[in-house]
């Protein structure tokens, strides 16, 4: 009994510091946002001695944030909402109908897991199909990016939804597309919410799409908008940090909202084999 | 009616063709091939070229292995970028997947307030790379980072070190910064893993005298597999291609003792290289090919073997 104390007072003690080590990058951060451009660049954990509010309002001015914003969200939801939707279509066809040409299909996209994308000839084929600089580009990009993952997942979460809800559903007269929407999709749900989830973050997080797909700041997401930041205002630590903190509360109230669907999505495979 | 029920459902078993409809699968199709796929193709050709910004002018030429010649002779020295992936790849895979494992074994038994530990752990890894960065650029600062004056403060500034700047730390502190965003993913992993082991086993195990590293190596890692599968074919993928939190931590410096094939391919697309960037491009590709075809062949044994 006395051992079984001692061990989980260590357990508690490991845990605390590893707690604070996630969370003091986080509170320096924050809290160097409200100082002094002369303070912030001692970088220290104590508290501003003035708090300037205003460093946030300057730096959505200064770092054209609002416009990053607008870019990042609207690729997130877009690339993410078309890209699993669609994966959820395709997974679900190559996982109820096992033709050898689907299960080829199934492996081909596997191997997306692991090919990198050449974005050196990706800007070759956007000046084909003349999609440079623009936001369907960026989008179409995007989505392409997340389907290996994306059929990954819902292809083996499709495999848990019993056949016979496709049939007692083909007797009753659904046709092909009812089916899959009425029937299937609401059953899919909780995989489709986990995609979403880490592929909105995905996308929100993305820096090497932007970095070689678009040369104009007008299409940059966020990340872009952040870097691009720092670059000219170096020294200007209370402004880095409130366009920091800015970029990360959009991720960060997405992953509080979707933690349990996170977690238990993510980890089918894991738990499968 | 009972006969007819079940001729119907014959029937509609026998037509998978109409209630699966092959059209489903055309739009992700297309785009994968388009914007993921055809590019890394497109690139093997190009890397045999001497495509550059310059090509509108002089035209396109093929140059047969030269680029590749030129990447492992040059005195840029990008064979180490290639040897700096790989190492990349398997240390970076190390130092999270071990202590996540650990991490989730603990969190995994009972203990107050576990459901925050694993939503604080898993926190970092969901923010993105250049944020992560340039905060650990500021953590990290020589002068008055976070991390030596810390070490100032409880009495060990003869630890202080130019992180990023030294040649003898810079490795361990990308390590370090990869660690501090990736090992909550990698526990989160594991712990979903060490859900599906019934408890039983363990039970089984303390009855024949198992202590800590018996139950460990018999039960645990044998049951986890899946994850530990998992977690390292999400690792290596992530390893070859790193890119972003080398090129905001260091920018491959300090001078190239940090470059990885996707910053030197970066560096030459800007500078105008295409055909060079294309044959590191391609490099690599052959690189993930191979561990990705050896994956996915041991993965389809496995799933062939369990149906």
């Amino acid at each position: 009994m006395k051992r079984k104390t001692i061990q989980n007072t260590i357990k508690t003690i490991v845990c605390l510091f590893l707690s604070f080590l996630v969370v003091a990058p986080f509170y320096m951060v924050l809290i160097n946002s409200f100082k002094t451009k002369g303070e912030a660049a001692r970088m220290n954990l104590s508290l501003p001695t003035k708090w300037l509010f205003q460093n946030y309002s300057e730096v959505i001015e200064k770092g054209k944030l609002m416009q990053g914003f607008i870019n990042s969200l609207s690729y997130a939801m877009i690339a993410t909402f078309a890209g699993v939707l669609l994966c959820a279509m395709a997974a679900y066809v190559l996982s109820r109908n096992e033709t050898k040409i689907n299960t080829f299909l199934y492996y081909f996209f596997l191997s997306g897991l692991f090919f990198p994308v050449n974005y050196v000839t990706l800007v070759r084929v956007f000046q084909w199909m003349h999609l440079t600089n623009t936001r369907t580009g960026i989008i179409l990009v995007f989505t392409s990016a997340m389907i290996p993952f994306c059929i990954f997942t819902i292809f083996s979460f499709v495999k848990s939804v019993p056949v016979e809800m496709d049939e007692a559903a083909v007797i009753d007269g659904a046709g092909p597309v009812s089916l899959f929407f009425q029937i299937i999709v609401p059953l899919l749900k909780p995989t489709l919410v986990t995609c979403f989830i880490l592929e909105f973050m995905g996308v929100w997080s993305d820096f090497l799409t932007p970095l070689y797909l678009s040369s104009k700041s007008k299409l940059f997401p966020m990340t872009m908008a952040v870097y691009q930041f720092f670059g000219k205002n170096k020294n200007y630590w209370n402004y880095i940090f409130a366009d920091i903190i800015l970029t990360c509360i959009p991720v960060i109230i997405v992953y509080l909202l979707g933690q349990k669907y996170i977690v238990g999505g993510m980890t089918t495979g894991a738990v499968k084999e | 009616m009972e006969t007819c029920a079940i001729f119907k459902r014959r029937e509609a078993v026998l037509n998978k063709k109409k209630i699966y409809p092959q059209w489903f699968v055309i739009i992700p199709l297309l785009l994968y091939i388009l914007f993921f796929l055809f590019p890394s193709l497109m690139g093997v050709f190009y890397s045999f070229t001497d495509w550059s910004s310059r090509t509108a002018m002089n035209g396109l030429h093929f140059v047969g292995l030269q680029n590749y010649t030129d990447i492992f002779t040059s005195n840029k020295d990008y064979t180490s970028g290639i040897l700096n992936t790989f190492r990349f790849t398997i240390i970076s895979n190390i130092v999270k997947i071990i202590p996540a494992l650990f991490l989730a074994i603990m969190l995994q038994e009972g203990l107050k307030g576990k459901g925050i530990y694993r939503t604080l752990f898993y926190l970092p890894s969901i923010l993105p790379f250049v944020i992560i960065g340039l905060v650990f650029r500021s953590i990290l600062n020589y002068n008055n980072g976070l991390l030596n004056a810390s070490l100032d403060a409880i009495g060990l500034g003869i630890l202080k070190q130019k992180w990023l700047s030294d040649l003898g730390t810079v490795w361990g502190s990308i390590f370090g910064v990869d660690a501090w965003r990736g090992i909550g993913y990698v526990m989160t992993i594991f712990l979903a893993g060490l859900n599906a082991i019934p408890k039983d086993y363990y039970e089984a195990a303390e009855i024949d005298g198992a202590n800590f590293w018996h139950k460990l190596w018999y039960v645990t890692l044998p049951m986890m597999k899946g994850a530990i599968m998992i977690n390292l074919v999400f690792g290596i993928t992530y390893g070859l291609k790193v890119f972003d939190i080398i090129y905001v931590l260091t920018n491959g410096g300090p001078g190239h003792a940090t470059e990885v094939i996707t910053t030197y391919a970066f560096q030459l697309y800007s500078e105008g290289q295409y055909g060079m960037s294309t044959a590191l491009n391609t490099i690599l590709l052959l690189v993930t090919a191979v561990i990705g075809v050896a994956i996915v062949k041991v993965m389809s044994r496995k799933e062939a073997g369990q149906s």
